[in-house]
């Protein structure tokens, strides 16, 4: 990519994201470029990172491990869903995983845990992702017994409308109530740690990108 | 020292020729507490430290002939003593190696010379003389302490009436004392060794055997021990190992798990290496962690197991039980009683009787393997008593209560072992606020609340779940009611508080947030405090103070304020190096330039300094941790946020510097970071609260007269005065009267006070109000009334009558302020004819008789203007029937400042010829002739005035003379004090009136420092001494005349 084209590409993205100055969509960008690969640009083709790429970068990097949540962050970046996130995606993105506001990360999270999209998170949904989240007691005769329980302790805690599933409405006054229950489903932010790893590693070395 | 010897202290096995001490802790510390006794005998009772034995204390000595020095005849292989007795026996006579010893003062003496060696020499005299008391006293009094028929030894006194039976008697109290002293002690050490025995380790295996075999109900498959041969002692570990206190071995073969091989030993139970299949040995390796018993153990290795168990749990228990209650129930249940008794013992006597009972049970406790169990089944025994009557109906719920109960026991061995962590620690200044509380454990057979076994749920959840399954449980459980009783408990006794402390240990910040945050809520409960100490949570909460994210260093900070709220917990935050992280938390104050990108975790700056300084505020209480915050700079940082305007900054920022304010080297540097000045601002806050705490500094820091100062002039007065006006919030009263008597100190702070009409109101609180607002308002209005101006305005205001009546008081503090104020008030004659209607001065000198030295000195004191302006002050001296000779008396005491007082006061009372008459009689002067050799200027001024007083009356000059007094008044002259040269050379112009005076005072040299006084400019002093050295002159030219005549 010719020099001119990345300024006028760093200029427009940088208009549009409120998270990020200049130097820093221009490594983003950087290091979108590196994570791609020498891919040849063509016309019709898309340049991006597809879903495996991508939970690699969210497995190494910010340390996830929940294959469904992975899937539904990828889907998360991915906004217009054709398969890959492309680099204005990247940049949106990544400006709120690192720096959203609460705002912006409980509509972020709602989505994620939404699983049908159907701007409820239902009972199944919750069960399909805390299904994993409690150690096998072989005791139990009933081994789905104690996650069918954390549904209705999490339903207790945030349904305030009372009507068996949690709308936006729900969640957000949970989450104002309870910062920690914004990622009540699943870790789907990366953790603060790994977040200022990641910003140190790809904001103070602007000379490592530069040979691209 | 014979019931503890024989009973408590811990001899070898018997039957190997001489039995010696063992070498234990509690041996120790019996031998340590004696050889204290023995050491501090001759000061504290030097006439029992000559009575000499009935027989000698006979011991093998390791001293060298040559370590003795002064006071004894030393040859090459003997020493002797000079001391003698009335047949001039030595009382103590060494030859190599055998030292015999007749008293208690050469006890002593030896124990000194021995210096590092003095335990050995101890334990070798408390080995040899196995039963002391009778070689001290005689046998019949061994015997006859021993049966506590006291009545036996006071007949003995009446009929006698011999000194040296009445010497034996105190001593044989003595003794007993420390007997008694001993024992306490020794319970102390024993209580902190409960542990596992043979014989409940071989109840829990049989009764486990009865619930095994094949089967889906049984609890194991099969449960025996490895070896079938059991010791005399119920150990089946062979001998060498019994050494390290394990008890037996047991295969184990739950159902869903393989074979185990586990060791029972007296520290609790674990699993081993296994038996080897070729030989049979097993490996008595350690592989996994200890638990407290079998069950326990189990109950952790096998989920079959603790299911079933929870099954047969009901029929386990009472079977357990019944074991434990049939055999002799009787007797156990008194001992579970004593056991009680002599630990909360109130009455002396049953004390003393319970203590020997548990001395008793000791000793036929010797006859098991381990001593160590009595307590734990008492602990028990006395749980299933209370629940015996009620059994039948509770059957249900037995069975889920019994998890609460293991964890009981544990406590109790907790508690008692920090209790005497406690008493140890006695050392620090600081009191303790919060005294240990009874511990409520939920009654196994309390109606336990829904909310119990939701929060078992939650706990559960916590334990086996993954980050976000903790998250919903911790959110979960913060809706409970954190601050009730029954969700702090429930959540500790269900072994919620291991887990959440456990998270603190993780690297998830939301699982550490989530945990913090209720710990913070069930921190304000005492047990649990105690319960998270004793976890260790304090060093890993103090390890988070350093985390990069504000809310959790807050909420650490936060639970550690709670928690602190004890020494031991205090002490173990500084050890961790709390004090400077918590030091280190105040300074982010400051920085304004926050980042913009705010996560989750982040707080406002200011939020962290609050968190640091309410924790430095708990931390504060303990003397160790203020020197360690003003080391680690908190003084310049509390001054720095004292500048905000944050009240719930303000507040714990003003506490930390109210506490640490006690200490000298705190207020020199308040001053210095001219932190008055806010104090003072921060006066006319809003919030009560900080005006109380800013007020209690100030009351701290105006110990000083520069920082009195320093309140004066950032107008501080004013707001004090003003605040005195609301009167509803005692704790601030107290704190703004503290500050105002303190203040008052100095003169211009008066004139100040006056001006606002404090004086008034305080004449107003002088009714009505708590004692610690009362002693502090009578304090300032002392020291008011030093000024004539006040005085009236007390008066006027009828202050007068209040304040005598607060002089039948009994709080010391209060008496001491009260006494100087009525002495005060008494300068004035109007006042002091109200004060002698109300006859204060009965009650002044009713106060003469307080046990406390400084109510009497000051009672003495304000006397002094009583007697000099009351009309008919000689009158009504006398109309007090036994007054005079208890003021005489007084001069007995060994206290300085009552010593001057009452020179003081016989100064005032022998201006009445009559009253000096009646002390003169009352021996008064050999008595202040005796007080002559002091060094103390204020004693010297006040005996040489009483003494030039005194010399009014009959030969009382020449018997001054005759006792001696005349020539340490001499020395007195030499002194830098002028107040002390005036009075000097009054008590010497008196006592010159006398010829032999004048030849002691010659010879002393007097002359040339009287000449030195004449040429003073204080014309009293000038007066005297012209007049005492014309004396000396006249008598000398007397001599010549009659020797040339």
């Amino acid at each position: 990519m010719n020099r001119k084209k990345l300024q006028k590409l760093t200029e427009t993205l940088t208009k549009n994201c409120k998270h990020f100055d200049k130097f820093e969509v221009k490594c983003l960008i950087n290091l979108f470029y590196t994570l791609v690969g020498d891919v040849t640009e063509r016309q019709g083709v898309v340049i991006g990172l597809d879903r495996n790429a991508f939970r690699n970068i969210l497995h190494v990097t910010f340390g996830m491990t929940d294959d469904m949540i992975m899937d539904r962050v990828f889907r998360g970046f991915d906004k217009d869903n054709d398969g890959c996130v492309n680099v204005s995606e990247w940049i949106y993105g990544l400006s709120l995983f690192l720096r959203g506001t609460l705002e912006e990360k409980m509509k972020y999270c709602f989505e994620v845990f939404d699983l049908n999209g159907d701007g409820f998170i239902s009972k199944e949904e919750m069960f399909h992702m805390l299904k994993n989240s409690l150690l096998k007691q072989p005791s139990e005769e009933d081994p789905d017994e104690g996650i069918k329980d954390l549904v209705e302790i999490t339903l207790k805690k945030m349904d305030h409308d009372h009507d068996g599933k949690l709308s936006f409405a729900d969640y957000e006054q949970a989450v104002r109530e309870e910062t920690l229950l914004l990622e009540a489903f699943g870790p789907c932010l990366p953790d603060p740690k790994s977040r200022m790893e990641f910003e140190t590693q790809v904001f103070k070395d602007p000379n490592e990108f530069n040979d691209m | 020292m014979g019931v503890a010897l024989t009973r408590s202290a811990q001899w070898t096995a018997a039957g190997r020729g001489t039995r010696t001490l063992e070498t234990t802790p509690l041996n120790e510390a019996i031998l340590k507490e004696i050889i204290m006794f023995v050491e501090s005998f001759i000061y504290k009772y030097p006439q029992e430290a000559h009575y000499v034995f009935v027989d000698p204390l006979e011991w093998k000595t390791n001293l060298n002939p040559s370590a003795f020095e002064s006071g004894y005849s030393v040859s090459e292989t003997t020493v002797k003593s000079e001391e003698v007795d009335k047949n001039g026996k030595p009382l103590l006579f060494l030859s190599v190696p055998q030292i015999k010893v007749r008293s208690f003062g050469q006890l002593a003496r030896l124990l000194l010379i021995a210096k590092n060696t003095k335990f050995q020499e101890a334990q070798a005299c408390v080995e040899a003389n196995r039963n002391p008391i009778a070689k001290i006293l005689g046998l019949d009094y061994d015997t006859l302490t021993e049966d506590s028929s006291k009545v036996n030894i006071l007949d003995k006194i009446i009929k006698e009436d011999d000194p040296e039976i009445d010497m034996k008697m105190k001593i044989a109290m003595l003794l007993k004392q420390l007997d008694l002293h001993l024992l306490n002690h020794s319970l102390k050490h024993i209580s902190l060794e409960i542990r596992l025995n043979p014989g409940t380790v071989k109840n829990d295996i049989e009764l486990l055997k009865r619930f095994s075999g094949k089967g889906e109900h049984t609890v194991l498959e099969y449960i025996d021990y490895t070896s079938d041969y059991e010791f005399s002692n119920g150990c089946r570990a062979p001998p060498w190992r019994q050494v390290h206190g394990e008890i037996c071995y047991v295969l184990v073969k739950p159902h869903d798990v393989e074979t185990l091989c586990v060791t029972c030993s007296s520290e609790g139970v674990f699993l081993n290496g296994g038996k080897t299949e070729d030989e049979g040995e097993i490996n008595y390796e350690r592989k996994g962690a200890v638990y407290k018993d079998l069950v326990t153990f189990l109950k952790e290795k096998s989920a079959k197991f603790s299911e079933n168990m929870s099954k047969q749990e009901f029929a386990f228990s009472e079977e357990q039980q019944k074991e434990k209650d049939q055999p002799n129930e009787e007797p156990k249940k008194e001992e579970a009683i004593t056991f009680r008794k002599a630990v909360t013992g109130s009455d002396r006597s049953t004390q003393e009787k319970n203590q020997i009972n548990f001395g008793k049970t000791r000793m036929t406790k010797r006859l098991e393997p381990s001593l160590n169990w009595k307590a734990t089944v008492d602990s028990k025994e006395r749980r299933s008593l209370v629940r015996d009557s009620q059994e039948e109906k509770h059957i249900g719920r037995l069975e889920k209560a019994r998890p609460s109960v293991s964890p009981g026991r544990a406590q109790i061995v907790r508690k008692s072992a920090e209790k005497i962590e406690e008493i140890i620690s006695e050392s620090s200044s600081e009191s303790e606020e919060d005294e240990e509380p009874p511990d409520h454990r939920q009654e196994a057979n309390a109606d336990l609340p829904s909310e119990y076994w939701q929060i078992q749920k939650l706990v559960k959840y916590l334990k086996g779940g993954n980050q976000t399954a903790t998250v919903i449980a911790l959110c979960s459980m913060k809706d409970f009611n954190l601050a009730h009783e029954t969700c702090q408990l429930a959540i500790r006794d269900v072994g919620g508080l291991e887990v959440l402390i456990n998270l603190l240990d993780t690297d998830e910040v939301k699982c550490k947030i989530g945990s913090l945050k209720i710990l913070k809520e069930i921190s304000h409960n005492p047990q649990i405090r105690r319960n998270i100490v004793d976890l260790g949570g304090l060093p890993i909460m103090v390890k988070i103070l350093d985390s990069p994210y504000k809310t959790l260093k807050c909420l650490a900070a936060e639970t550690i304020a709670n928690v602190a709220k004890f020494r031991r917990a205090r002490r173990a935050v500084r050890s961790h190096g709390g004090i400077t992280k918590l030091v280190a938390l105040l300074d982010c104050g400051q920085n304004s330039t926050e980042p913009a990108q705010s996560s989750l975790y982040e707080t406002r700056d200011m939020e962290v300094a609050r968190c640091g300084a309410l924790a430095l505020w708990s931390c504060s209480k303990s003397y160790a941790n203020k020197e360690a915050i003003r080391k680690a700079g908190g003084i310049p940082l509390l001054a720095r946020l004292l500048k905000t305007s944050h009240e719930n900054v303000l507040i714990p920022v003003v506490g930390t510097l109210q506490e640490c304010a006690s200490e000298e080297s705190y207020r020199a540097a308040i001053k210095a970071e001219r932190i008055i000045e806010n104090l003072v601002k921060n006066l006319n806050s809003e919030n009560e609260q900080l005006q109380e705490h800013c007020a209690m500094a100030i009351y701290q820091c105006a110990e000083d007269e520069e920082t009195r100062d320093l309140v004066r002039l950032h107008g501080g007065l004013k707001p004090l005065a003003s605040l005195l006006n609301n009167t509803d919030n005692k704790e601030r009263l107290a704190a703004v009267t503290g500050a105002i008597w303190k203040c008052s100190i100095s003169k211009e702070n008066v004139t100040k006070f006056r001006e606002y009409k404090a004086i008034e109101t305080l004449v107003g609180l002088l009714t009505d109000q708590p004692e610690e607002v009362l002693v502090n308002v009578v304090g300032a209005l002392g020291e008011c009334c030093q000024e004539y101006e006040n005085r009236v305005i007390v008066r006027k205001c009828g202050g007068i009558q209040p304040l005598v009546n607060l002089l039948v008081g009994i709080n010391q503090a209060l008496l001491v302020n009260v006494t100087k104020a009525v002495g005060a008030c008494a300068l004035e004659p109007e006042s002091m004819t109200i004060i002698d209607r109300l006859d204060g001065v009965r009650l002044l000198w009713s106060l003469l008789k307080n046990p406390h030295p400084d109510v009497k000195a000051s009672a003495a004191w304000a006397l002094c203007p009583c007697i000099q302006n009351a009309k008919d002050a000689g009158e009504m001296v006398r109309s007090f029937v036994g007054g005079l000779e208890l003021v005489v008396n007084l001069l007995k005491s060994d206290n300085k400042e009552v010593l001057a007082s009452v020179c003081a006061a016989i100064t005032n009372i022998a201006k009445d010829q009559e009253n000096l008459a009646v002390i003169t009689d009352h021996g008064v002067v050999p008595l202040l002739s005796k007080l002559a050799n002091t060094n103390s200027d204020k004693l010297r001024h006040h005996l040489a005035e009483a003494i030039s007083h005194c010399c009014m009356w009959g030969r009382n000059r020449v018997a001054f003379g005759e006792h001696n007094a005349v020539a340490p008044l001499v020395r007195y002259l030499k002194s830098n004090d002028t107040n002390v040269h005036r009075a000097t050379a009054q008590a010497l112009y008196q006592l010159s009136e006398d010829a032999d005076n004048c030849i002691t005072m010659h010879e002393n040299g007097a002359v040339k420092l009287l000449l030195d006084m004449v040429g003073s400019p204080d014309q009293e002093l000038q007066e005297a001494a012209a007049g005492c050295i014309s004396n000396i002159r006249r008598l000398a030219l007397a001599t010549e005349k009659a020797r040339y005549t």
